[in-house]
């Protein structure tokens, strides 16, 4: 017997789902476990209790966070080391973009070539070098320590992205500006940038969410603990003794951290998806 | 030919322009790697007094008689291959699922971005609790199902701990394989698909005779884009087994020599300066693969 079309599409689908719901707890269980736990009291934690939901809720973890540990400080060294990044990458980048993407200048494709390698330089490869120079600098245990370095390897992606926006914008505009007595410059900030936002909305995400992340610089270049941004602080959480991994607070504060990233990219996420793409297929 | 006129003033204004970006990039990037060059000639470390001694290649050969540096090279050459392999496999698979009509497509794209959007250093973390020998979720699923003995610690095993590390890279970074490739689906046009289906061609047919060869390009540049990440890691493995020689890869290797020997009386920051140079040389080869790949698309 020959199945019918219709039965055979209904076959087809209900495959479809089946591997949906596989695809989806699999992206999503690792996440919700770490939630799970970091509700969960420490007499249920260490038990062998694997129920999807705490067996009994409790808020010790998030208090213990705060309580024990100076982690609002560490959010605090997050926030300033990658806003000033981003906000720095934005500035620097669009001038660059602008500047390839706009003038009439010789060396353009040095210009962005030398900016792109960057992107390519294994942070391993240049971490005793820079150590050395900032060392030099006395820039250790810094915000400008991880700043400098962090707005340097975000600007192949701003420069990037933002330089092909620019050249996609219609010439048209910035003529007539021109024309009515606006330097470049000054095309540059009331004209090209007002019109950017879309683009310099999405850079600014990822420049925000590569720094914010970072963690080779921020654990070689800062030694004094009050210094510390969260993805070190979280990479050294320890218990009242060294060999007791304070589990529960670990996943609490892991949640607290990427609670608003998931939120920012969930709400972002078509403009973080054309960020990415780009990034990768086109640079 | 063609003549090309440059203006003097977007010169200057160019300048300007430019100028702070190359000063961001000289310091974090082409100084410190001039700098690493050179320190790789030499005895040498950061130790006050340290006298500065020319070594020559010494360094360099020092290297391959060196059995942490070889097994640190293998772990990154079993990671890269493995986590690349399962990513582009599993990432095609999520693509093409993607790429099918389904009710709540778009709060599966949002879902995918989840382990993307998850700090490298935090998700190291949620699968080492998820490993725990004693509590772990995973570990013991695997004991329930008899796939390991109970108890078995698999972060402390070296022959199930790079496994481990695998998994999480495979993990966090599938999200992303799959949104570039599904974006390389996306450009195919169905028309393809219809004629192919009018000339009774098998789905399977189809796959290999219409997706593959029009995705090629982007599977092309998937590949190296990853290969590139992986041959780099740090984060995952400097979590997951901290301090451990078994699972260690280059960069792991090279950061532990250059900032453990940081003030060494043996001058040994110039060994590590040394691994930095060849892995660098390393990356380098590839991204040239890369650039050329890249031009291949343009044209």
């Amino acid at each position: 017997m020959k199945l019918g079309m219709k039965s055979k599409r209904n076959i087809e689908r209900t495959i479809i789902y089946i591997f949906v719901v596989i695809v989806f707890i699999y992206f999503v269980f690792p996440f919700w476990w770490a939630i799970r736990s970091s509700f969960t009291s420490n007499a249920f934690l260490f038990t062998k209790d694997f129920g999807l939901l705490p067996p009994e809720w409790t808020f010790d973890h998030y208090i213990g966070v705060f309580k024990e540990h100076d982690f609002l400080r560490n959010i605090l060294n997050s926030v300033i080391v990658a806003g000033t990044t981003t906000l720095l990458s934005l500035v620097i980048g669009s001038f660059a973009g602008y500047a390839v993407a706009r003038l009439k200048i010789p060396g353009k494709v040095f210009i962005m070539g030398s900016i792109l390698a960057v992107s390519m330089f294994p942070q391993v490869s240049i971490l005793g070098g820079l150590y050395q120079l900032l060392r030099s600098m006395n820039l250790i245990d810094t915000y400008p320590g991880l700043i400098i370095p962090y707005t340097a390897i975000t600007l192949p992606l701003t420069t990037w992205i933002l330089q092909n926006f620019f050249r996609d914008l219609p010439k048209s505009v910035e003529e007539s500006a021109y024309i009515d007595g606006c330097n470049k410059f000054q095309t540059l900030y009331k004209i090209v940038i007002p019109l950017s936002i879309p683009a310099i909305v999405t850079t600014g995400l990822l420049t925000f969410i590569t720094a914010w992340n970072e963690f080779m610089f921020a654990l070689t270049f800062v030694i004094n603990p009050e210094m510390f941004t969260v993805p070190v602080a979280i990479s050294m959480f320890t218990g009242a003794s060294q060999y007791e991994q304070p589990w529960g607070q670990l996943m609490a504060a892991s949640v607290i951290i990427t609670v608003p990233l998931v939120l920012m990219v969930l709400v972002f996420q078509k403009k973080i998806v054309e960020g990415l793409t780009s990034g990768a297929i086109k640079g | 030919m063609k003549v090309k006129k440059y203006s003097k003033k977007d010169m200057r204004l160019a300048f300007w322009l430019i100028i702070p970006a190359f000063v961001a990039i000289s310091i974090t990037a082409f100084i410190p790697l001039i700098q690493t060059i050179y320190d790789s000639f030499f005895s040498w470390s950061l130790r006050p007094g340290f006298q500065r001694e020319f070594i020559g290649l010494e360094n360099y050969i020092k290297m391959f008689q060196d059995a942490r540096f070889l097994n640190s090279l293998w772990n990154t050459i079993y990671f890269t291959v493995l986590s690349v392999l399962l990513e582009f496999l599993i990432g095609l698979g999520v693509a093409l699922l993607m790429n099918a009509k389904f009710k709540g497509r778009g709060f599966m794209r949002a879902a995918m971005l989840i382990p993307w959007a998850v700090p490298t250093v935090i998700s190291s973390q949620m699968w080492r609790w998820m490993y725990n020998d004693n509590y772990g979720v995973i570990s013991n699923l695997f004991y329930n199902l008899g796939i390991l003995e109970e108890g078995t610690p698999i972060l402390a095993d070296p022959s199930l701990a790079m496994n481990a590390i695998v998994s999480v890279d495979v993990w966090k970074t599938t999200p992303f394989v799959a949104l570039l490739l599904l974006a390389g689906l996306q450009t195919i046009p169905s028309q393809l698909y219809e004629a192919a289906r009018i000339d009774g061609a098998s789905k399977w047919r189809q796959f290999t005779s219409i997706t593959l060869p029009i995705l090629k390009p982007t599977i092309a540049v998937t590949l190296i884009f990853r290969t590139l990440d992986a041959l780099r890691v740090f984060d995952i493995v400097y979590i997951m087994t901290p301090g451990v020689q078994d699972t260690e890869t280059l960069s792991v290797y090279n950061r532990s020599l250059l900032m453990d020997n940081i003030f060494s009386p043996r001058g040994l920051f110039g060994y590590g300066s040394a691994l930095s140079v060849i892995i660098f040389l390393l990356i380098g080869v590839f991204t040239l693969i890369y650039i050329k790949s890249m031009k291949l698309k343009i044209d």
